[in-house]
């Protein structure tokens, strides 16, 4: 049953109550747990800590999509003026906001730029005209300098989002609204900027000689996957746990499957033109970025992502009646989380073995798990932190009423 | 035009609010006609339901559509580039799967789009250049703000006293004859 009045959403369970205490308490228990076990598996073993700073650049970058995901896309309805995501916004805010938490855990990677960056060997930038070239941009100072603004843009505009949307909560002021749309004009602009900038800088510079100017475009199709699955599975949980049960309807989750199912293709769209272009001009120095990818180990990784995060989900996600249908949405949800996963892990890892030479398997274990659940857990913890005190939805926003009737015609 | 060549076409209700009209099709549903319809100047949510309309076969359709295009690209580039007049470009294979991919994908769009709205039209029976509701003058306000439901002469359920009543039982704002 949907509701009709926002008034009715007084009898809602609409916050997190006892829920985010105990999250916010265990997932940070079981977070710093987990980064330390990890942390320590490289210390003990041999060259250990390198391949540590590699698992925590992989984890780090999956849980920064989600929110950087989300800022987007908070951004984006307000200057749509979206009328059928207000039920969701506010998890999408909240999820926005935990780049606080992204830029603590940032600083680990100051401490191995050294074990990431081939760029930052003076030794290696001496015997290197292609490095020598790129120094202006590619150095430590201004490397660290562009990080701070981007937290800074990043942190301004998801802590303005959530400020002011919760204001809102109170007095109900439409002009909050307005003032959201104008911020977010020119806020989208600066994420774009950012976001491409930072993906430059984390990620595509781990090969320094390598570069695609479409890097930055499929990170952020990497990020609206993670941000949509992440949202429909938050979604279906806390339904699970009886909170708004009545405001978020199976119109907002078709629509919510929808934007999963659109982001999946275009982040096929965007890598295969990556790859097209490589492919046709063959040239060696840009060729190299692919052809670790290409060969063993990571042809399996390469072949699942081909396979798991576009055929399989693009069928699994065509039909309505499964975007219509928690459990299916659930499944595949989950499903894209774990290949974006395993996405960010083929823009990282491969060069991890190019640059140490570990040859064999592609690398896995136990230090990836640890990695994984420890930034899980203090991710959750975060969101819950965030959401302490707050309403689950805006509840005095001006497109309440239209979000909690919404219909797919 | 004289009396005697006009053929009855069906009874008309009107309506002036979206929940009348929505409460006649749920009636008219549950009295189990089949040739009958709704006009309405905006798309009402909930109408489907109390037409007791079924989905739609054109997802299926443009989804033959879909796989046709593909499958049709990708059999196209493979005889003109590997048999029929093979080249080198670049020096990869005569048929070389990501070099056909843009023409799959863009195939593939093109069969599925223009079967959507082929499909559309030919389901609607459209296009239709006359409509006997034509004749009833007040029916203009259908795309104004008026709403209308129509139940055909052709239906085999309809009789002139039974769904006269049916429809005036509905509480409109007329009931009438439409004769063409």
């Amino acid at each position: 049953m949907s509701l009709h009045d926002p008034a009715q959403l007084m009898d809602e369970r609409r916050r997190l109550e006892g829920l985010g205490l105990s999250v916010t308490r265990y997932g940070g228990a079981i977070g710093l747990i987990g980064l330390v076990l990890a942390c320590l598996m490289g210390f003990i073993q041999e060259n250990g800590m390198d391949r540590f700073f590699f698992v925590y650049l992989t984890n780090f970058i999956f849980f920064l999509s989600i929110s950087l995901g989300a800022l987007c896309f908070t951004g984006i309805q307000h200057v749509t003026r979206a009328g059928w995501s207000i039920v969701v916004r506010r998890l999408m805010e909240l999820l926005a906001a935990n780049v606080v938490l992204m830029a603590i855990l940032f600083i680990p990677i100051i401490f191995g730029l050294h074990s990431l960056y081939h760029w930052t060997h003076a030794e290696a930038v001496a015997h290197d005209p292609i490095l020598q070239h790129k120094a202006p941009y590619l150095n430590t100072a201004f490397f660290l300098f562009r990080a701070v603004i981007f937290f800074a843009v990043w942190i301004g505009l998801a802590l303005f989002f959530l400020r002011k949307s919760t204001e809102q909560d109170e007095s109900g002021d439409y002009k909050i609204s307005i003032r959201l749309e104008k911020v977010s004009s020119w806020g989208l602009f600066l994420y774009a900027m950012t976001t491409t900038y930072a993906s430059f800088d984390w990620l595509m510079s781990l090969d320094p000689h390598w570069y695609s100017t479409i890097y930055g475009v499929y990170f952020f199709a990497g990020s609206a996957v993670a941000l949509f699955a992440t949202l429909s599975a938050l979604c279906i949980g806390l339904q699970k746990s009886g909170r708004l049960t009545r405001a978020i309807t199976t119109e907002h989750y078709h629509d919510l499957g929808k934007f999963l199912f659109a982001f999946t293709i275009f982040w096929a769209y965007i890598a295969f033109s990556q790859y097209m272009l490589y492919w046709y001009a063959n040239k060696p120095e840009t060729t190299g970025w692919i052809l670790r990818r290409q060969t063993a180990p990571m042809l399996w990784v390469s072949l699942s992502l081909i396979f798991c995060h576009f055929f399989l989900p693009f069928f699994g996600l065509l039909s309505r009646h499964i975007k219509r249908n928690k459990s299916l949405l659930f499944f595949w949800a989950i499903w894209m989380l774990v290949m974006h996963w395993v996405d960010i892990y083929w823009l990282v890892m491969p060069e991890y073995v190019h640059q140490y030479g570990e040859i064999g398997a592609a690398p896995f274990g136990l230090m990836d798990i640890f990695c994984l659940i420890g930034f899980g857990g203090l991710y959750a913890a975060g969101f819950a932190m965030w959401a302490r005190g707050r309403s689950l939805i805006p509840m005095k926003d001006p497109r309440l009423a239209e979000s909690l009737t919404f219909e797919n015609a | 035009m004289s009396e005697t060549n006009k053929q009855l076409y069906g009874y008309l209700v009107e309506f002036d609010n979206v929940d009348g009209l929505v409460n006649a099709a749920e009636k008219v549903r549950d009295a189990g006609y089949s040739d009958w319809d709704c006009h309405s100047p905006f798309p009402i949510h909930g109408m489907d339901d109390a037409m007791g309309i079924k989905p739609t076969v054109i997802p299926w359709i443009v989804l033959c559509a879909g796989i046709t295009g593909c499958t049709a690209a990708l059999a196209m580039q493979w005889w003109m580039n590997a048999i029929d007049y093979p080249t080198i470009i670049s020096g990869k294979p005569f048929f070389s799967l990501p070099a056909n991919i843009p023409i799959i994908f863009e195939l593939t769009v093109l069969f599925s789009a223009l079967t959507a709205v082929g499909s559309l039209f030919a389901l609607n029976g459209l296009p239709q250049l006359y409509h006997p509701l034509f004749t009833v003058e007040k029916f203009a306000r259908a795309t104004d703000d008026r709403f209308f439901l129509v139940i055909e002469a052709s239906d085999p359920r309809f009789d002139l006293e039974k769904t006269r009543q049916l429809l005036e039982s509905c509480n409109g704002l007329s009931v009438e004859k439409v004769e063409d």
